[in-house]
């Protein structure tokens, strides 16, 4: 049991710490003896994959943050920002261990993450349970601001309902009237595939067949054979990042983009369009960004970021940049001092920021209400063709909070 | 090399057991949390050595009896209450126990590299049934909500909410599997298996029902993986199939092999030496993994008989015989 | 169904096979003359995919991609057998089974290092990218075709090395009783070197194919691992002829089974390996005892 033994030095650092926060309040009692909290810098735990098939993604967050920070003189509500990264991987299973290290073992004073729904879902938990400040920057479970809804859990970027809700009356409208469904047998996709059915029936539409493989699968030869056995008006799915490529690859491959169009959530051709190349060309989508919004917060944060990463700023950079904007707001509300909970959360819950993507508000389960906008793959890139529906907001069924 | 004088044989494992009695009440409560967890995957290897290191049987399966256990108690949890530890323990160990028997049927039919890949085929098949099926939230994993609760006619005996009352159980536990597992390798069954280990040959001429004798060890093995398991979900409050995934079931081996196969106790500390490696890489590495490969490779390479190699370099003194036989011998080979 | 659906499905089962036979014709050949369990087979596959897809990027040519990254993974297998690999002959499969579980650990974080973790697309080569109409709103991409064409021919190849020389003798003598031929005072040393070397190229030139029709991406070997392993079980060990057998059985469950069963197609190819164990214990055209 000799590994025991190595634990004291950790304590003793603790202690050490300790020490240094004593003599901190000799030093600064004089002057603001109350406020000792602030001069400590804020601990921001982040927790996403850095490693593993959404590691992009999680880089794009975590600089999208940073950014945010840097842009207001690193510090939030006027407290200096130390970071602690954790790489969850993209793994539920180590998920409440990687959350309880945060907060148990570094002691954070918020934690932003993730991307995978399924770990986010058990940060949710941990959250509940330690009471910690949660700020969901990308994980779109509906659940997350619904049924596991709690004042001390934000969410910046969407629910999984949000973003596919409006493509069903936006298809309908174009006379598309039989529609076959195909993505991943799990909770995003059955959430993304469900809203936008419930939409899509809603105006008169049908569903033929409602495809599914495997999550993450990538072999989809014998469900693109049955659409074409099928004969739908058109298709609409659901994949991200590896899946979505080969899932549109292969779709233009078999000839069927020809004669059944295309159509998915926004994630079916975001961050994927270079590895897509031409097989994307007309792709319809609807998602709470697009390539070409010309709206001064989004030309000013894509120059930024291009300044600072050398890589041209997505949607997940956007959930990155407003997730530390939303947290400055609840800061600087309190001067601050995160101990005074409910008066930050009430200013988090209030916010109205000018985001890249549009305006952002939050509504009574902290879910955004943002425009959804309807985007067509031209040129390599999302261009936005409308605003499929302005100032969504979730439902946020089985939300208990008022 | 010095004479020293003998330690009582008692000395070493009260003391750890001391040591580990008075960790919780000197440590924050996340190492309380992180001591927890080591136990449950030092269970989890000392179940497997049974099959590895007395059985001979190279097992690439026992994270899916692992998961099937946690999965037992996912699903018989009610959503707002907790579920009852006395009636859901005992059905997580007897469903992984028949999941290891219904494997171990099929697989005890082979032998050598074939077993291995029988029983990693067989493990993914577990995997893709709570994947791909809707049973416990598919891909996505099932939560607890809340940890199952020791009572006794509505009186709650435990609340295993604190963590440290959840280490001491664990640890009673842990306890209770290294006495269960000395017992049977000290008894003439324990001996059967190893004979037919070293030489399965011999061993059927002297009339061991063999086959009956692996599929014994092989279930046990299984079950206790699943009070391993049981655990690890109590503890996560949270289930997915990853937690069967062969990946698991390969770096629990590891844990067996750093620890040696050699004692009942090894792989405990195997499970102690590499998730205390992996706690300080993972802090301070961002390459953590690349390290962890080839400090497995090393091992491999280098310790045979696990770090306990490493105990008569750094103490002048062997601390046991240097095994005489094979260290995992293969089965049937001949 | 009908007809031209049933034969397009078909089609897709086998070319789906094909690709398993490449992947886990090297891996029962490995298995068959070192006896050495090799989980890392998957991690070359997928590393296969990654250099097909840089250095496709980088000269602008497919077919150099093909070659130069068998020869890329051919040199590495022969590095790999010469510093890991050899010392584990004679040694336990636990050995074997965890070295190469930390073989995985490494080249994962050493394909970071070189190529990142992007998912990336490659481009078959212009006069291979076209599609067949088959139906009025179906065509078949001729690529996958190609695949068909070209591992038909690696396994020809394979059956004929085999068959007619004096290595692929050794190989057979060594499936059926590899004690006996080292008896028989057959060298391995040199023979196991380019075996083991032979298994990792074919393993990524499996990844290399695969790379215009697949994405390449990190997690890639995984499951190709998985399968490459039940085909090895359905055909029996060290039976090339064998795994062709098991690749196609594979094949046309798993695209059969997601047509008929979607819910459970995941777990229809275990089953068939159940059933195959108890009716032949040692795979369909295994014959010894391992």
């Amino acid at each position: 049991m000799s590994e025991f033994r190595r634990l004291p030095p950790i304590s003793r650092r603790a202690l050490l710490s300790g020490a240094a926060g004593v003599a901190t309040l000799a030093v600064a009692s004089p002057f603001r003896a109350p406020a000792i909290a602030q001069h400590a810098p804020l601990r921001v735990g982040l927790m996403l994959p850095y490693t593993g098939t959404f590691a992009k993604l999680g880089k794009f967050i975590d600089d999208g943050f940073r950014l945010r920070i840097e842009q207001n003189g690193g510090k939030l509500g006027g407290r200096e920002v130390e970071f602690v990264q954790v790489d969850d991987e993209s793994k539920p299973a180590a998920a409440t261990d990687n959350m309880n290290r945060l907060v148990g073992r570094d002691k954070v004073d918020v934690v932003v993450g993730t991307v995978h729904s399924g770990v986010a879902m058990a940060m949710v938990k941990v959250a509940r349970d330690t009471n910690t400040l949660l700020i969901i920057p990308n994980a779109g479970a509906n659940d997350a601001t619904g049924p596991a809804c709690a004042p001390n859990i934000f969410r910046t970027s969407f629910s999984n309902w949000q973003t596919t809700y409006p493509m069903g009356k936006v298809m309908a409208a174009a006379g598309i009237k039989n529609v076959v469904t195909i993505t991943w047998k799990y909770t995003a996709g059955a959430e993304m595939i469900g809203a936008f059915a419930e939409s899509f029936t809603a105006n008169g539409g049908k569903i033929v067949e409602d495809l599914t493989l495997p999550f993450p699968e990538v072999e989809f030869q014998a469900l693109i054979t049955r659409i074409a056995q099928l004969k739908p008006d058109a298709v609409f799915s659901f994949f991200a990042g590896g899946g979505a490529v080969k899932f549109v690859k292969d779709y233009a491959e078999a000839g069927l983009n020809k004669t059944i169009p295309l159509y998915g959530a926004g994630f079916l051709t975001d961050g994927t369009l270079e590895a897509q190349g031409a097989a994307a060309d007309g792709i319809k989508t609807t998602l709470h960004y697009a390539d070409n919004l010309l709206n001064p917060a989004n030309v000013a944060f894509l120059k930024a970021f291009k300044a600072k990463t050398g890589n041209d700023g997505d949607i997940y950079a956007v959930q990155g940049f407003d997730a530390a904007a939303l947290l400055n707001i609840g800061l600087t509300a309190v001067k601050g001092d995160t101990h005074a909970r409910d008066r930050m959360v009430a200013a988090m819950a209030a916010a109205k920021i000018d985001s890249p993507r549009g305006p952002l508000s939050f509504n009574k389960a902290h879910n955004p209400i943002q425009n959804i906008y309807l985007r067509e793959v031209k040129n390599g890139r999302n261009e936005m063709l409308s605003i499929a529906q302005a100032d969504v907001d979730d439902p946020a069924r089985g939300c208990k909070m008022t | 090399m010095r004479a020293r004088p003998r330690l009582p044989s008692w000395l070493v494992p009260f003391l750890c057991l001391m040591a580990a009695v008075a960790l919780p009440f000197w440590v924050p409560t996340y190492y309380t949390q992180f001591a927890s967890k080591a136990l449950i995957m030092g269970m989890l290897a000392m179940a497997l050595n049974l099959a590895v290191g007395q059985g001979g049987l190279v097992s690439l399966c026992h994270a899916a009896f692992f998961g099937v256990a946690g999965y037992v108690l996912a699903l018989t949890s009610p959503k707002y209450d907790a579920a009852s530890l006395l009636l859901t323990l005992p059905l997580a160990v007897l469903a992984s126990g028949l999941a290891a028997l219904a494997i171990g049927a099929l697989a005890l039919r082979t032998r050598g590299v074939y077993f291995i890949m029988v029983t990693l085929a067989f493990g993914e098949m577990l995997y893709f049934f709570f994947h791909d099926t809707g049973i416990g939230g598919g891909s996505d994993g099932a939560f607890i909500n809340l940890k199952p609760e020791i009572a006794i006619a509505g009186r709650q005996l435990l609340d295993l909410d604190k963590p440290m009352a959840f280490y001491f159980v664990v640890l009673a536990f842990t306890v209770g599997v290294i006495a269960l597992l000395l017992m049977l390798v000290r008894s003439p069954f324990g001996h059967a298996l190893a004979a037919a280990r070293d030489n399965e040959r011999r061993a059927r001429s002297l009339g061991f029902p063999i086959f009956r004798i692996r599929l014994i060890a092989f279930t046990i093995s299984g079950a206790l993986a699943g009070l391993a398991g049981y655990f690890a979900a109590a503890q996560f409050g949270f289930v997915a199939p990853e937690m069967l995934g062969w990946h698991q079931s390969a770096t629990v081996l590891a844990m067996v092999l750093i620890g040696g196969l050699q004692s009942v106790t090894g792989p405990l500390l195997g499970a102690l030496v590499l998730l205390g490696l992996e706690e300080v890489l993972k802090a301070n590495l961002a390459q953590w993994k690349l390290a962890e490969g080839l400090i497995v490779i090393a091992i491999v390479l280098a310790l045979p008989n696990g770090v306990r190699q490493l105990w008569p370099l750094l103490f002048g003194q062997p601390r046991q015989k240097p095994s005489s036989g094979k260290v995992a011998p293969e089965t049937g080979r001949g | 169904m009908d007809l031209i659906t049933f034969g397009v499905q078909l089609l897709n089962a086998i070319q789906y096979g094909m690709v398993l036979f490449l992947v886990a014709s090297g891996l029962t050949l490995v298995f068959g003359i070192l006896g050495v369990i090799n989980l890392a087979h998957g991690a070359f596959y997928m590393l296969g995919a990654y250099l097909a897809y840089w250095i496709a990027a980088a000269t602008g040519n497919f077919l150099i991609a093909v070659v130069a990254g068998v020869a890329i993974a051919f040199v590495v297998g022969l590095l790999l057998e010469n510093v890991f690999i050899r010392r584990l002959y004679g040694r336990d499969h636990l050995a074997q089974v965890l070295l190469s579980f930390g073989l995985i650990l490494v080249i994962d974080e050493v394909r970071e290092m070189l190529f990142g973790k992007d998912v990336h697309a490659v481009t078959p080569p212009a006069w291979l990218s076209g599609s067949i109409q088959l139906t009025t709103n179906l065509s078949y991409p001729v690529y996958r075709l190609a695949i068909c064409v070209f591992c038909l021919a690696v396994a020809g190849l394979i059956f004929l090395v085999i068959t007619r020389t004096k290595i692929g003798m050794i190989v057979r003598a060594g499936a059926e009783n590899r004690e006996m031929t080292r008896v028989l005072g057959i060298n391995y040393d040199s023979v196991n070197r380019y075996v083991f070397a032979t298994g990792i190229a074919l393993a990524a030139l499996g990844g290399i194919v695969i790379a215009p029709i697949s994405t390449v991406f990190p997690g890639m070997g995984d499951s190709m691992l998985i399968l490459s392993f039940v085909v090895v079980v359905l055909g029996g060990i060290g039976s090339v002829a064998g795994a062709a057998i098991g690749a196609l059985l594979i094949g046309l469950t798993d695209t059969f089974g997601k047509v008929f069963f979607p819910s459970v197609s995941g777990i229809l190819i275990y089953l068939l390996m159940a059933l195959v164990l108890l009716w032949r214990p040692n795979g369909i055209l295994g014959r010894r005892e391992i």
